[in-house]
């Protein structure tokens, strides 16, 4: 089965695969022992937008079931590598992405893929949160809907249990009704989490989830999810260098578009290998 | 050194940090000096200026105690910052148990200053006290230059001390044996030469911090031990 097909969900022929380029290898920088099959392999990615290039061959791999946070300046090219995950920069003309981005072995870079099938494994739940101007309840399903046809009462089952897997439930079951946009901003954001996880994907992105929330709901998220990765792989982007220690189990530490250190967490803050990752997680840079 | 923290105030705070351990270490090394010359001396007053030199390394301590969980609280230090925090109140705890050392030499000292018997039983732990104090400056040195392999090099070379301690050990003996009225004055001698010889190994502990400051490795648990141990009690 080629790539393409893998994910083709409606059973479609897909054509002849393109022949690979050919790229310069480089090896992953891979953990000693990698605790867990990688879910997600990034290998030898460039990204370009228009002339400028946004990655510069950039290695990674996401562990099954772990999360991996990406740490690293403004402009360091950590939001443009989530995006590539689910081919997200497909919305935007002008911006293209060579190498290899592997979800379960199959190149989801792959042309012909179908990318609301790729988009339905591996979820994005974004900076501000965006519930859409619907109850909650319909913020759930409207998602789901895409992609599956359920009854009422399996709907209901599905909405209840994304609202409790993003640790929501209690505080919205009596009022499903309720506009999505009454909510905080923390509740909002656990709202497009139990989105998400509504799709039932393998791998959710977490673009700086918390930003834009206050300590408590931050918890909220972390907790979040330190539970999600028991069921899904996990890539986070943060500008909170004490929020990747307490997330992740890996982190991925970016400079100008290039991986420099990637690692188990633990040893990324207490004995970083580069010299630059050092200077950045201490403060030290520039 | 590595580069400057774009939070200045924050180079300032490690910067008094160290300062505070050189200060301990400096207090630490003439409160350890002052404690032989006063017992080789029978020197009762030096011996007394020693135990009250105590209460200013208490002091130091803890405000580096403070001042460490203080950072912490305020700065999430990471790598190598944080293992110079922590680093900082690992090696501020080692000198002040070296401060209480000293000054239990010295209450010996000031105990027995009267009794002036043999001055030659003293001689064993002269060269006791010249390692140990040879030692804590070299750590202190390696400290202050973050300089692993010097640090290496004192925790290996406490081997030598341990082995002092027990030729100091038999000559001690050896003076009880021949007249059983030097026994008080020579237990007291061996406590002293207990105390120098746990000098040494708060000494070995600091190595082994700052090894663990500059590379992030710890040097195995086990260090090389004095030639025969078996005859101390």
């Amino acid at each position: 089965m080629t790539d393409a097909e893998a994910f083709n969900a409606n059973g479609q022929t897909a054509p002849e695969p393109a022949p690979a380029p050919a790229a310069p290898v480089r090896p992953a920088p891979v953990a000693h022992t990698p605790p867990a099959p990688e879910k997600m392999t990034v290998r030898n990615l460039d990204f370009y937008y228009g002339d400028h290039k946004a990655l510069k061959s950039v290695c990674v791999p996401l562990y099954d079931r772990h999360v991996t946070a990406f740490i690293g300046p403004s402009g360091c090219g950590k939001s443009t590598l989530l995006r590539v995950l689910n081919r997200m920069y497909d919305l935007y003309p002008g911006q293209r992405a060579e190498g290899d981005v592997l979800l379960d072995g199959a190149n989801v870079l792959d042309p012909r893929l179908d990318l609301n099938a790729l988009r339905a494994k591996v979820g994005m739940v974004f900076q501000k949160p965006t519930p859409f101007p619907m109850s909650i309840y319909e913020n759930i399903a409207f998602g789901v809907r895409l992609y599956e046809k359920l009854g009422k009462a399996d709907m209901d089952e599905r909405v209840e249990k994304a609202l409790r897997g993003a640790a929501i439930w209690e505080e919205v079951k009596d009022k499903l009704g309720a506009s999505g946009l009454s909510l905080s901003g923390g509740q909002q954001q656990r709202i497009c989490i139990a989105r998400t996880v509504a799709i039932q994907p393998e791998v959710i992105l977490f673009d700086e989830p918390c930003s834009a929330l206050d300590p408590i709901s931050t918890a909220k998220v972390e907790e979040l999810i330190d539970e999600l990765r028991h069921n899904y792989t996990i890539a986070i982007v943060t500008h909170n260098m004490q929020q990747a220690v307490r997330v992740s189990q890996y982190t991925a530490f970016m400079y100008l578009g290039e991986m420099v250190e990637f690692g188990e967490t633990n040893g990324i803050f207490t004995i970083p290998r580069e010299r630059r990752t050092q200077d950045y997680i201490t403060g030290r840079f520039g | 050194m590595v580069e400057h923290h774009t939070v200045k105030s924050f180079d300032a705070e490690l910067e008094l940090l160290g300062r505070h351990i050189s200060e301990m270490g400096g207090v630490a090394e003439k409160m350890l000096a002052d404690a032989m010359d006063a017992l080789a001396g029978m020197n009762a007053e030096l011996a007394h200026k020693v135990i009250a030199a105590d209460v200013r390394l208490d002091a130091l301590q803890r405000d580096v105690e403070e001042q460490t969980v203080s950072i912490i609280a305020r700065r999430q230090p990471v790598a190598v910052d944080l293992r110079e925090i922590i680093g900082a109140m690992r090696i501020a705890g080692d000198l002040e148990r070296v401060g209480d050392l000293a000054k239990n030499v010295a209450k010996r000292a000031a105990k027995i200053a009267g009794e002036g018997r043999i001055p030659r039983a003293v001689a064993g732990l002269k060269s006791m006290h010249e390692l140990a104090v040879m030692q804590l400056n070299d750590v202190l040195d390696a400290y202050a230059q973050r300089d692993a392999e010097r640090a290496k090099e004192v925790w290996l070379r406490d081997a030598q001390l341990d082995a002092l301690e027990d030729s100091v050990f038999r000559d001690l003996l050896t003076h009880m044996m021949e007249d059983p009225r030097n026994i008080t004055f020579c237990t007291h001698l061996l406590f002293c030469s207990k105390n120098l010889e746990r000098v040494g190994d708060h000494t070995t502990n600091i190595a082994e911090t700052v090894y663990y400051i500059v590379t992030g490795q710890s040097l195995p648990t086990e260090r090389p031990r004095g030639l025969d141990s078996s005859a101390l009690p």
